[in-house]
């Protein structure tokens, strides 16, 4: 159900989650989006606005600035985050972090904390997690990558699945794609036809009918062979969920607006 | 209301209590929002009221420059209101005038009062206001607009700010400004209304008014906010519901 | 949602899709985004046009007003071309005094205007060394999605094509009557990436890019105004097939801006 700022929720006893305010005992949404009761709590989950870092969101960055300690990350979040050098499978020494990431460098990092002062604690060090090389990154609205992921991973896989691609999801909307020039064009085209059309009911069916109707033939009329990579260290294909994932909402593909998931 | 000593004075309101447009006194002019009507905005709106065309645009949380307005507890909330040159029948130099400055002033405070800045600390959200047709009542289609644009840009806030002059033309109390109302009547009074806590975030008069005209144009003033509310969370819920909107232009 | 750095992941997949002949957005390298014309869009000008290049979306108004010819062009009137590259229009824009892309944008398009003679300025004189028009272009960029100087000075042209002097307005005539234009300088941009060199460049292909070259032709087969930017380079063959290619589009979107229309 979409609520609007301002708009009272009947909260049936759960406490105001993010999204909300209580004000005299009753809870008000304040942002716009889907209201979603997990209880003991009540939240609105948002379905625009930039992306919200949350511990242990996997995201992309790009470097932005070089320090001597550190590198600025730019992650489409409110605020830059910084990747201390200790944050990295290297042993960067002082002052030498230039050797390793430059400005433009794109990297896979997870969110390791948020401080009160806003600042957003990243780190390289992990599995999946790494520099980027070739391929490309193609940027879509936060609310949306629920929806490239699929319910217990189902869209990303039908995607990589029908593509051969390689593809890193982030969780602010930045989603990396690594395969043949083909293989990028479809999963690309996908992403933009999630992006733009997600909300309205039958996108997986939309999606698989473009995948196959785009499927490049081979001498032997099968399925196209998994391409090789474009790069040698290429991370494996992180950012996908396992059934325990506490994420938005996965809305299903019924003619009514999208219900949350009530896990 | 610069209308001392002018000639041709119109005659604003007609024996039969119509106005210059035919509208009565309480009436609004045409009003139309189209939410996420730009595409590099973190969230955006345009605003046709009556022949006013505003369009505003949300920038934000984003870092802030120059740096050092930064508040370590708070995002910084800053709004810029400017007048395109060719929105008013005397060309405007381009630039921020004294007025621009004093509008993007209140403006701002009106959504300092609601928006939960806490939430984002070291942050600005940025909030521009273009006018591209002008015709009385500028500050608050802009306010308007702004509005529905923080919630497109999912800023969070008690409520959205529907905004509305009220003033008095011929001794008359009269709802929603035209230009000419604006130039000859006797008062001009916009506000802003939180329609949660029933409270005004923006409150401004120019003029001259009894204590009786005041609280009538404060009543007749929150009756409009409360049909322009309306009409916001329309735009907005047009663009994001799934299925077609009841009442909606779909 | 672009950041200031663009990731260079990004930029080597541009230059690599234009190896093969190929952009982003599945245009071909001669091809534009599609355009639309609104004249009339704003009643409180003498004349205005809403643009739409693709995504990006500019704004124009004329306003002409009574005033003091220059005194060194006593039988003319004044021509004055502003360009607002306002903050609303992209996240990479700042409020505050004009950067330099917008004043290049200003003068690039203002430079079209007055070369190809636009308006003929002798007409905009009333009474010689006394009165004339000042004739003021302001043109607002709301969505910057790259491409801001065809986008602008289609606005600006659109606008002077369906512009009315104010005469009667301001007791200088009888009647209002419409602005006579006799020229239509239309203005092509093209920029480098790699070997190859593409029309219309959207927001990222102009971050990607090695040079910039945009090339104002008018009706007449004349080429009027010239403008290299960003940091790269071509050569005399280069910029010979870039004008034969800027008179082909020209002339298609100097039909837009007559019709008012795509």
């Amino acid at each position: 159900m979409l609520v609007l700022p301002g708009e009272e929720i009947q909260s049936h006893g759960l406490k105001p989650g993010p999204g909300t305010y209580r004000v005299g005992g009753k809870v008000y949404a304040s942002i716009l989006g889907l209201l979603a009761p997990r209880p003991p709590f009540v939240q609105v989950i948002p379905l625009s606005g930039r992306y919200i870092p949350k511990p242990n969101d996997v995201v992309i960055g790009t470097v932005t600035d070089v320090q001597t300690t550190f590198w600025l990350l730019n992650i489409d979040a409110p605020r830059w985050a910084p990747l201390h050098m200790t944050g990295t499978p290297w042993k960067v020494d002082i002052g030498e972090c230039e050797r390793y990431l430059k400005v433009g460098d794109a990297v896979v990092v997870q969110v390791e904390n948020l401080d009160a002062t806003g600042r957003i604690g990243v780190t390289m060090n992990g599995e999946g997690l790494g520099k980027l090389e070739g391929g490309t990154i193609v940027t879509i609205s936060p609310a949306r990558v629920p929806r490239v992921v699929g319910r217990s991973g189902s869209m990303i896989q039908t995607i990589t699945r029908h593509t051969g691609a390689q593809v890193a999801v982030g969780q602010n909307g930045r989603i990396w794609i690594g395969g043949s020039p083909e293989a990028i064009h479809r999963v690309s085209a996908v992403l933009w036809m999630i992006d733009e059309d997600g909300q309205r009911p039958g996108l997986t069916e939309r999606v698989e009918s473009y995948l196959l109707a785009t499927m490049p033939t081979n001498a032997a009329g099968a399925e196209a062979p998994r391409p090789e990579s474009a790069h040698r260290d290429a991370p494996p294909a992180p950012g996908l969920p396992d059934d325990e994932e506490d994420g938005a909402p996965e809305p299903n593909d019924s003619p009514d607006e999208p219900d949350p998931d009530p896990t | 209301m610069g209308s001392v000593g002018a000639k041709d004075v119109p005659v604003l309101l007609s024996p039969e209590g119509l106005r210059i447009d035919g509208r009565k006194l309480d009436e609004l002019r045409p009003i139309h929002i189209e939410a996420g009507a730009l595409h590099q905005a973190d969230g955006s709106a345009f605003v046709e009221w009556g022949a006013n065309k505003v369009m505003a645009a949300v920038y934000g949380p984003r870092e802030v420059h120059p740096r050092h307005l930064q508040q370590n507890n708070k995002a910084v909330i800053q709004c810029r209101y400017n007048m395109a040159a060719f929105a008013v029948d005397e060309r405007k130099r381009p630039g921020l005038d004294r007025r621009s400055q004093e509008i993007s002033k209140v403006i701002a405070e009106a959504f300092e009062s609601v928006v939960f800045a806490e939430e984002y600390p070291r942050t600005s959200i940025d909030i521009y206001i273009e006018v591209l047709q002008a015709n009385a009542g500028t500050r608050c289609a802009g306010l308007v607009a702004a509005s529905v644009a923080l919630a497109d840009a999912g800023i969070p806030m008690v409520d959205l700010l529907p905004a509305v002059a009220v003033g008095k033309i011929g001794g008359a109390i009269a709802l929603d400004l035209k230009k000419e109302e604006d130039n000859y009547g006797e008062a001009d009074l916009p506000m802003a209304l939180v329609p949660q806590s029933g409270r005004l975030v923006l409150l401004q008069m120019e003029g001259h008014m009894t204590e009786d005209e005041l609280a009538q144009s404060l009543d007749l003033g929150v009756t409009g906010c409360r049909a322009i509310y309306e009409k916001m969370k329309l735009a907005l819920r047009e663009r994001y519901s799934v299925a077609p909107v009841p009442g909606g232009s779909a | 949602m672009s950041g200031e750095v663009a990731a260079e992941i990004r930029t080597t997949h541009i230059l690599d899709l234009a190896a093969e002949g190929k952009r982003l957005d599945g245009r071909g390298v001669d091809e534009y985004r599609k355009v639309t014309v609104e004249t009339g869009y704003v009643a409180s000008a003498d004349g205005s046009a809403l643009v739409h290049l693709g995504d990006t979306t500019v704004l124009a108004g004329i306003k002409l007003e009574p005033g003091k010819p220059f005194p060194d062009t006593p039988n003319a009137g004044v021509l004055t071309t502003n360009a607002e590259l306002i903050p609303l229009s992209n996240p990479t824009f700042e409020p505050g005094p004009p950067q330099p892309g917008a004043i290049e944008v200003s003068r690039v398009v203002d430079r079209a205007i007055r070369a190809a003679e636009t308006i003929d300025l002798t007409r905009l004189c009333v009474t010689p060394e006394e009165k004339c028009w000042t004739c003021f272009t302001d043109v607002h960029v709301l969505d910057h999605s790259g491409n801001l100087i065809d986008a602008s000075l289609l606005a600006a042209v659109s606008a002077l094509a369906h512009t009315t002097v104010p005469a009667k307005r301001f007791g200088i005539a009888e009647a209002d009557y419409a602005l006579d234009v006799q020229h239509l300088p239309i203005e092509c941009t093209f920029v480098r990436l790699g070997d190859v060199i593409v029309v219309d460049p959207t927001f990222d292909e102009e971050q990607a890019a090695q040079g910039r070259l945009t090339v104002a032709t008018d009706e007449t087969g004349r080429v009027v105004a010239m403008q290299k930017g960003l940091v790269g380079a071509f050569s005399p063959d280069d910029v010979k097939a870039i004008t034969r290619r800027a008179f082909v589009h020209g002339e298609r979107l100097r039909q837009v801006a007559k019709g008012g229309g795509p």
